[in-house]
């Protein structure tokens, strides 16, 4: 997030994109209510009428996959009606030009064709938001899970830049994170094309920096495979080994029968984690590791917000720290790793090689933590990034971007959208929230979430069992008629084995970053 | 020159406060708008309170925080009086400490105040205040039994114990203008005054989402953890600061701990990012750490299934096998997923033995899916 959660209560006007953030990031929801109740104006743009709608003053309830050609849309009205900030994009942003020529592409008439958002309502839209100054923008994986997914999240900075809202408290472009430590793991390093910091490995001094540090030779200088890459090189016989450190990758990814086709390939696979899972069943080798109270260590929240995670009960058996197994293989690979424990790993090797975390260092995380960039042990750490509109990297560039349908739409065969997410009371693939009391007895089952019209056209009653079926796959699944989605659309989570959306999403992806189109495949639901 | 004696910041608010108010025969500053008891609060005197909930608007429901006002026709609530200039309270008298006395017998004899099995003993305000005014026996006749509300202990987390619940209304206050998603409410009238759900339903059955606010924030034992039952007093656990292990916010977790085990899971009151605030999976999900499925020592895969392993031999085999695979296929042959679930340090070890061990950048995780 550009910005952090304290600006959430204190904002005048939201705007949530593509987040179900009552259910997903629960505590996070609480301010934005909280500002509403003190008088802030909520705006939600999603496919489906979630729990948070109850506090907004306009629901843009828009068709799965064309937040592109509806953004565009109000930046015509934002350009044409004069409503944008011309300073600030005179002063901190370029490609403006490019960007009015796609903007005058999408009018609103056009937008609402493909949207299905009512022209007067984007019009309306473009109008509340550059009525008030700044505006805050948060966004989750209703953005980011299409094939367009970088296009998207563009499209929501091209519309706070134009709005002049990037750079300021209760204004930015805010995506919060699924993970406790997605941020973090980013920020290590755990992506195949940056070292931690991001400093790119295919730089040369960033290499020969890290490589001194690591006391080796070299560095490897090409970016790495990205997750689904390595999968699907596993039946290839490209990649013979895989090392997957707690993930469930046979419930999380789309096509889950094709995942398990992959992982069945590998020539050896190693799993470390906390208990068995359907991913484990196909490791050659299980590593017990110790879990997250079992730690010292940090986490690196939404916020870029660096906490301490602090060590309350022992690991059981011989279950050991994730980093004391890395350094134990690393030996046995000729390399003797200095740092012993968590806050040797951060203090001594995390802190020396991030510029943008240098001034962190354990001792200064006892309370609150810090939000990197912190580069230095006097600075207080960084609320609000791009501050007052400069950029990071100078200037803001604008993108002219146009809208792509999803990879698979509707048709007569299979004639439903299905759009997939998260439920309040489970996590992921349930792992850990299924072995707690009472979680269970809270979400006991995976549902279809199908609107009235579309139940009554099947004569499915609430509760019936129905199927579910893609062109990857079919499930048996409980109907569940609630108003929250629209007619047309099939909405359902991966909590579960039994009923995962996963055996029926379609693994397309995003050319530059590969992440799925979790949010929209073709489906049909038939009565069993 | 102005006489700038009773500027002063304060430092919660960041505000200049220049009007003063006569608090306990002290001049005191406090600005405009604030109740007694916040200002009083700034000003070093802390006056007690049962039903005050910082953040939301003050009921005063409960009178603790009874104080004296001069020229005031009856005793005022602090919490919910606004101070002007050169108004005299009195916080320590006589009339004021008989009157809390008195307040605190009516809630003694409201219900079934008796701490010997309490979950909130050692951590009441109604006891701390029984204690401080050493009220030994009750002076007023108990509620009698058929005017109690049954206990609700049939949903799955959280106890409502109607016989401990003095009416104060910080949990109303709590899920409807902090967390804000508005459960419950005040019901009935009179004596058969209740918090209640939405048709008076159990939690479950209501649009109750467990966060657990309501718990988070009840000054007696009315509302408690369900699964911390009988595990542990108040006084016998440590608090142990973590970070919340599930999604990307970053709550702020105190975990009680008593003989290595966590017995329960509360907010760290202001800080931040949550500022006193959990989700229903911070607060009530978190002992899978004890579950008997737990991975215990490392296994390998033979042709029937797996079998245990000690680490040298679990390890060795996992290194030899990747310099097989990096001598044969070259170090590309290799990939790694790591893990957005734990700790940074966890990450950064594994992209380094990608990296520098193996000698590729196959290191990935879940961000983009």
């Amino acid at each position: 997030m550009t910005n952090s959660f304290a600006d959430f209560m204190k904002a005048k006007m939201i705007m949530m994109v593509g987040t179900n953030m009552s259910e997903a990031h629960p505590v996070a929801a609480t301010f934005v209510k909280d500002a509403v109740l003190a008088g802030a104006k909520l705006i939600i743009v999603d496919p489906r009428r979630t729990e948070m709608v109850d506090f907004a003053e306009l629901h843009v309830q828009l068709k799965v996959g064309s937040d592109v050609a509806l953004i565009n849309g109000i930046m015509n009205v934002l350009i044409n009606e004069n409503l944008y900030d011309k300073e600030y994009v005179d002063t901190c942003t370029v490609g403006f030009e490019e960007l009015k020529a796609k903007a005058m592409e999408y009018p609103p008439e056009r937008a609402a064709e493909i949207s299905g958002v009512p022209a007067d309502m984007i019009r309306d839209l473009a109008r509340r938001l550059a009525s008030t100054k700044p505006a805050m923008l948060m966004y989750t994986l209703g953005i980011t899970e299409h094939i367009c997914a970088v296009n998207n999240v563009m499209s929501c900075a091209n519309l706070q830049m134009l709005l002049g809202n990037v750079g300021f408290e209760c204004g930015g472009v805010n995506p919060l994170r699924g993970q406790n430590n997605v941020q973090g793991a980013c920020d290590m390093g755990a992506l195949p094309n940056v070292f931690p910091g991001y400093q790119r490995v295919d730089n040369a001094d960033a290499r020969a920096k890290f490589a001194k540090a690591w006391n080796v030779e070299s560095l490897p200088d090409k970016p790495g495979m990205m997750m689904p890459t390595m999968l699907e090189n596993l039946p290839t016989g490209k990649v013979k080994a895989l090392y997957v450190f707690g993930e469930n990758l046979a419930n999380t990814e789309p096509d889950i029968r094709h995942v398990e086709h992959c992982l069945e390939s590998a020539e050896f696979m190693v799993c470390q984690d906390i208990f068995p899972t359907e991913t484990t069943r196909f490791a050659d080798v299980i590593l017990p590791a110790a879990a997250w109270s079992e730690n010292d260590g940090t986490f690196s929240s939404s916020e870029r917000r660096v906490n301490r995670v602090r060590t309350a009960s022992l690991a059981p058996g011989q279950a050991k720290p994730n980093w004391w197994i890395f350094k134990e293989i690393a030996k046995r690979m000729g390399h003797d790793w200095a740092s012993n424990s968590a806050q040797e790993i951060w203090d001594n090797e995390v802190s020396v090689l991030a510029p943008s975390m240098a001034g962190i260092k354990y001792r200064r995380l006892e309370n609150d933590g810090i939000q990197w960039p912190a580069p230095t042990e006097d600075h207080d750490g960084t609320p609000t990034l791009h501050k007052d509109g400069k950029f990071t990297c100078g200037l803001g560039v604008l993108k002219a971007i146009d809208w792509i349908p999803p990879a698979e739409v509707p048709d007569q065969e299979y004639p439903m959208v299905l759009s997939t997410g998260r439920r309040l009371y489970h996590y992921h693939t349930r792992t850990q929230t299924g072995r707690c009391e009472g979680i269970n007895v809270l979400l006991s089952e995976e549902t279809a979430d199908i609107s009235a019209a579309d139940a009554r056209k099947k004569g499915i009653a609430d509760g019936e069992m129905i199927k579910v079926k893609s062109r990857r796959g079919e499930v048996k699944v409980r109907a569940r008629v609630t108003r929250e989605v629209p007619e047309g659309l099939v909405w359902m989570a991966f909590h579960f084995r039994e009923g995962n959306a996963n055996w029926l999403t379609n693994p397309a992806y995003d050319p530059i970053t590969q992440t799925a189109e979790y949010k929209a495949c073709a489906v049909r639901i038939d009565k069993i | 020159m102005a006489d700038l004696s009773y500027v002063i910041y304060d430092f919660q608010g960041g505000e200049i406060m220049n009007e003063t108010f006569v608090l306990d025969g002290k001049e005191t500053p406090f600005r405009p708008g604030q109740t007694i008891l916040e200002a009083a609060k700034n000003g070093g005197v802390v006056i007690p309170s049962l039903c005050y909930l910082k953040g939301s608007t003050p009921t005063g429901a409960c009178r603790i925080c009874c104080v004296e006002v001069k020229g005031a026709r009856s005793l005022m609530a602090a919490c919910s009086t606004p101070v002007t200039p050169g108004m005299e309270v009195m916080t320590d008298s006589e009339l004021v400490h008989k009157a809390r006395k008195m307040n605190v017998e009516f809630l003694l004899a409201s219900g079934r105040h008796n701490c010997l099995t309490c979950e909130a003993n050692g951590n009441c305000r109604l006891q701390d205040l029984a204690y401080f005014y050493k009220i030994t026996e009750l002076k007023f006749p108990e509620k009698p039994d058929e005017d109690i509300y049954p206990t609700e202990d049939i949903n799955p987390l959280i106890v409502r114990d109607f016989s401990r619940c003095i009416l104060c209304g910080r949990c109303v206050q709590a899920c409807n203008e902090v967390v804000v998603n508005r459960a419950i409410s005040q019901g009935y009238r009179g004596v058969t005054s209740k918090i209640v759900t939405g048709g008076d339903l159990p939690y479950h059955e209501s649009e109750c989402v467990f966060c657990g606010q309501c718990v988070e924030v009840c000054p007696t034992g009315a509302l408690t953890e369900k699964k911390a039952q009988g595990l542990g007093r108040h006084w016998e656990t440590e608090k142990i600061r973590t970070t919340c292990p599930y999604c990307g916010v970053g709550c702020q977790q105190w975990l009680h701990v008593k003989d290595g085990k966590i017995v329960k899971v509360t907010a760290v009151e202001d800080a931040q990012p949550n500022q006193g605030r959990l989700c229903v999976k911070g607060r009530f999900a978190y002992e899978f750490i004890y579950s008997e499925d737990r991975l215990k020592t490392p296994l390998i895969r033979e042709k029937n299934g797996f079998r245990e392993a000690s680490w040298d031999e679990a390890l060795d085999l996992v290194a030899s096998k990747f310099k097989e695979i990096i001598q044969k296929d070259g170090p590309d042959a290799i990939a790694g997923v790591s893990c957005a679930r734990s700790i940074n340090e966890d990450s950064y070890q594994m992209q380094k033995l990608f990296r520098a061990v193996i000698g590729t950048n196959n290191i990935d995780h879940c961000a983009r899916t």
